[in-house]
């Protein structure tokens, strides 16, 4: 048994004015306080499973309608409105009874995000009712959670938290009476970054290799064990309580028309407050890093923002001011992805800071398709000869020439993900490749990303 | 023209002809059995047992030897092959001994930032060991290289064994650390 952690995480988690109508705190309550995973702080401080109570009064197809309108995107990092997808969902006809299962995706290893987390940390029996909701909405017979193996930690704290809600009666038989069964089944990964897109975590699930699956048939068609399946994210599921309980359209009048609702975004990097910050979608860019997080923590010039976790490409100055949206940031060339923004100092090296990244792409590329497989290979490769004084200028269009034949070419997006990186920074900050070579050493001074010990 | 290249990755899957590494253990306990077993009934197919099984295999025989996987397939009623495509895909089982006490550290981007190759670095020189290189002759240490263990807001952070991480981690953290696993203060590895 791994102990449930007794110290605080040294996370920043508020700010002023968090938790007025102005920043809504709908996800991070209580976030810093250990003894918020009990069930009963949770109802008693939180309004917790107010709103399963609420659902469970309800039509099934209404509680998808309500999600519907509340407009809220999938936080795993395609975006994709929640509603829609469980609505795509097959239903019981007289022939045929089916069984669904619903699976929230706590894989997160994304690098630059550490949100979903939080909410396992210090919220997780939102996630629960979260899970009871959506169960109800699509009547499924069981939900999975699958985590990352690196968090047993927080997998027996969930597991602890479940059987509470067992106890409670949330979760096994005729649910509060509604003759409807469900529980929840908690699978623990083993450390590959792959996991995290849903086909492949639905073979991890089924106990196989993390390989991508080809699409179609989708999960909602052909999921998990062969069943109809919905896959979402731990920080999409945690929202719904609160859409449910204020109902759709009320959720939708946070953030923009589009890009509706909050979402936690974590800062890393070289800033003052590194943390998790839960912010209206449609939030500055430039707000987030200086005003919440600080700004610069070397009291160097900032030089890049990567606003998506480690696949989204790069940013510079010019687009500090971005809003926080999927659309927005997808109209400037990157992507909201994960919400994890890495903030990097004008001393960082660039072509150091896309070696690592290439790198690992490489080493979780599961290598089931050629483009995938041998481009993060080739890519590595080139960077490295460059970084160590061996480029050539060839070499630029080289990779340059590399990424159009990944990207788009392959069984899921992780090929598309070790692009952005790559083809932002040449675009970027190609002065820094081209110093590289001329001059077979940093453009910045300092710059130490990458550890002399070898082997990885 | 030869250009260099990067170094192999240590918990790569296994180049030809290369053996995996001997545990003493060859069977499961019948008390780890009944754990699979109980397992199995969860899930609408056996073979989601697989990933749980390979970690009770690693508690009980110390890390993931050959003889482990055929233990799992035998104790699923599965072929050896899927089990060892699994063990050999996945990072978290160890395929190798590992030192009393496991340090994965990440170097990934956000802890780079903050000074995650220097803390590889001092990692091994305080150890003696280097990543991939098993453990220390005492049997005490063990260094791996891992991608982002999602702490990147507190980085760098490094992770003892499966406990929970050690958060802005510098040379002085590091020492406290260490001297914690002396006095026993971390559960040692596979208990
Ligand atoms: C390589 C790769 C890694 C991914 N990792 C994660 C992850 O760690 N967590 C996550 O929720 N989604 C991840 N996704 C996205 C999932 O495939 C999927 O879109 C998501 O779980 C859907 O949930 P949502 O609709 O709630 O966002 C990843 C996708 C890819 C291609
Ligand atoms: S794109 Fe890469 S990770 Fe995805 S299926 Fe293909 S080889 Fe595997
Ligand atoms: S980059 Fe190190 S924990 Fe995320």
């Amino acid at each position: 048994m791994a102990a449930i952690r007794t110290k605080r995480d040294p996370h920043t988690y508020t700010f002023p004015g968090f938790g007025t109508d102005k920043f809504p705190n709908l996800m991070l309550r209580g976030a810093g306080d250990l003894d918020n995973w009990h069930l009963k702080v949770y109802e008693q401080q939180h309004e917790g499973y107010v709103a399963m109570k609420q659902a469970l009064k309800m039509e099934p197809v209404a509680v998808t309608e309500e999600v519907k309108a509340s407009g809220i995107r999938g936080r795993g990092g395609a975006g994709f409105p929640a509603g829609l997808k469980w609505s795509f969902m097959p239903k019981d006809t007289p022939e045929r009874k089916l069984t669904r299962y619903l699976v929230c995706n706590g894989d997160e290893g994304e690098p630059g995000t550490f949100k979903d987390r939080v909410i396992l940390e210090y919220n997780p029996h939102q996630l629960i009712e979260g899970m009871i909701i959506g169960g109800w909405a699509m009547q499924c017979a069981v939900g999975y959670i699958y985590i990352r193996g690196e968090f047993l930690w927080l997998i027996e704290k969930l597991e602890a938290a479940i059987q509470e809600a067992r106890e409670a009666g949330y979760l096994g038989k005729n649910i509060l009476g509604t003759g409807w069964d469900y529980d929840l089944l908690v699978y623990r990964g083993a450390g590959a970054y792959i996991c995290g897109e849903e086909t492949a975590l639905l073979n991890s699930l089924e106990g196989r290799r993390g390989e991508p699956r080809v699409k179609p048939p989708f999960p909602a068609a052909k999921g998990a064990f062969g069943q109809p399946t919905t896959v979402n994210n731990v920080e999409t599921l945690a929202a719904v309580p609160p859409i449910i309980r204020m109902g759709g359209a009320e959720y939708a009048k946070i953030g923009t028309p589009k890009n509706t609702g909050t979402r936690i975004f974590g800062v890393s990097g070289h800033v003052k407050r590194p943390g998790i910050y839960e912010l209206p979608l449609g939030t500055p860019m430039n707000f987030l890093v200086e005003e919440l997080a600080g700004g610069s923590s070397t009291g160097k010039k900032i030089k890049a923002i990567i606003p998506g976790g480690a696949s989204a490409p790069m940013f510079d100055e010019k687009d500090f001011d971005c809003p926080l949206d999927f659309d927005t940031v997808k109209a400037r060339g990157s992507m909201a992805g994960s919400g994890g923004l890495i903030v990097m100092d004008e001393d960082t090296c660039i072509v150091q800071a896309t070696l690592r990244l290439i790198k690992f792409y490489a080493h979780e590329s599961c290598g089931q398709c050629t483009p995938c497989r041998e481009g993060c290979n080739w890519m590595e490769m080139i960077l490295y000869r460059i970084e160590h004084g061996e480029g050539r200028m060839e070499d630029l269009d080289l990779l340059a020439s590399l990424t159009p034949r990944i990207s788009m070419r392959t069984l899921c997006p992780l090929g598309d993900a070790a692009c952005g990186p790559m083809d932002s920074a040449l675009q970027k900050f190609r002065h820094e490749f081209e110093h590289h070579i001329t001059h077979k050493t940093c453009y910045t001074t300092g710059s130490k990303l990458l550890s002399t010990v070898g082997a990885h | 023209m030869n250009h260099p290249q990067p170094p192999e990755t240590s918990n790569e899957p296994l180049a030809p002809g290369q053996r995996l590494p001997e545990s003493e253990r060859k069977e499961f306990s019948p008390e780890a059995i009944a754990e699979i077993q109980g397992i199995m009934a969860k899930f609408p197919d056996k073979l989601a047992a697989t990933l749980p099984a390979l970690y009770i295999a690693q508690r009980e025989f110390g890390f993931v030897s050959l003889a482990a996987m055929k233990a799992v397939a035998k104790a699923i009623g599965i072929p050896e092959g899927h089990v060892f495509g699994v063990a050999t895909f996945y990072t978290m089982y160890q395929k190798a001994p590992v030192g009393k006490f496991h340090f994965s550290v990440c170097t990934n981007i956000s802890c780079a930032l903050r000074g995650a190759a220097q803390l590889l670095e001092k990692v091994c020189e305080k150890t003696g060991v280097k990543p991939g290189q098993g453990p220390s002759p005492d049997g005490m240490w063990s260094v791996e290289e891992v991608e982002c263990l999602a702490g990147c807001g507190v980085a760098p952070c490094i992770q003892v064994n499966q406990d929970v991480y050690d958060e802005l981690v510098d040379e002085q953290k590091l020492i406290e650390v260490m001297e914690a696993c002396k006095r026993g203060e971390y559960r040692p590895w596979a208990q």
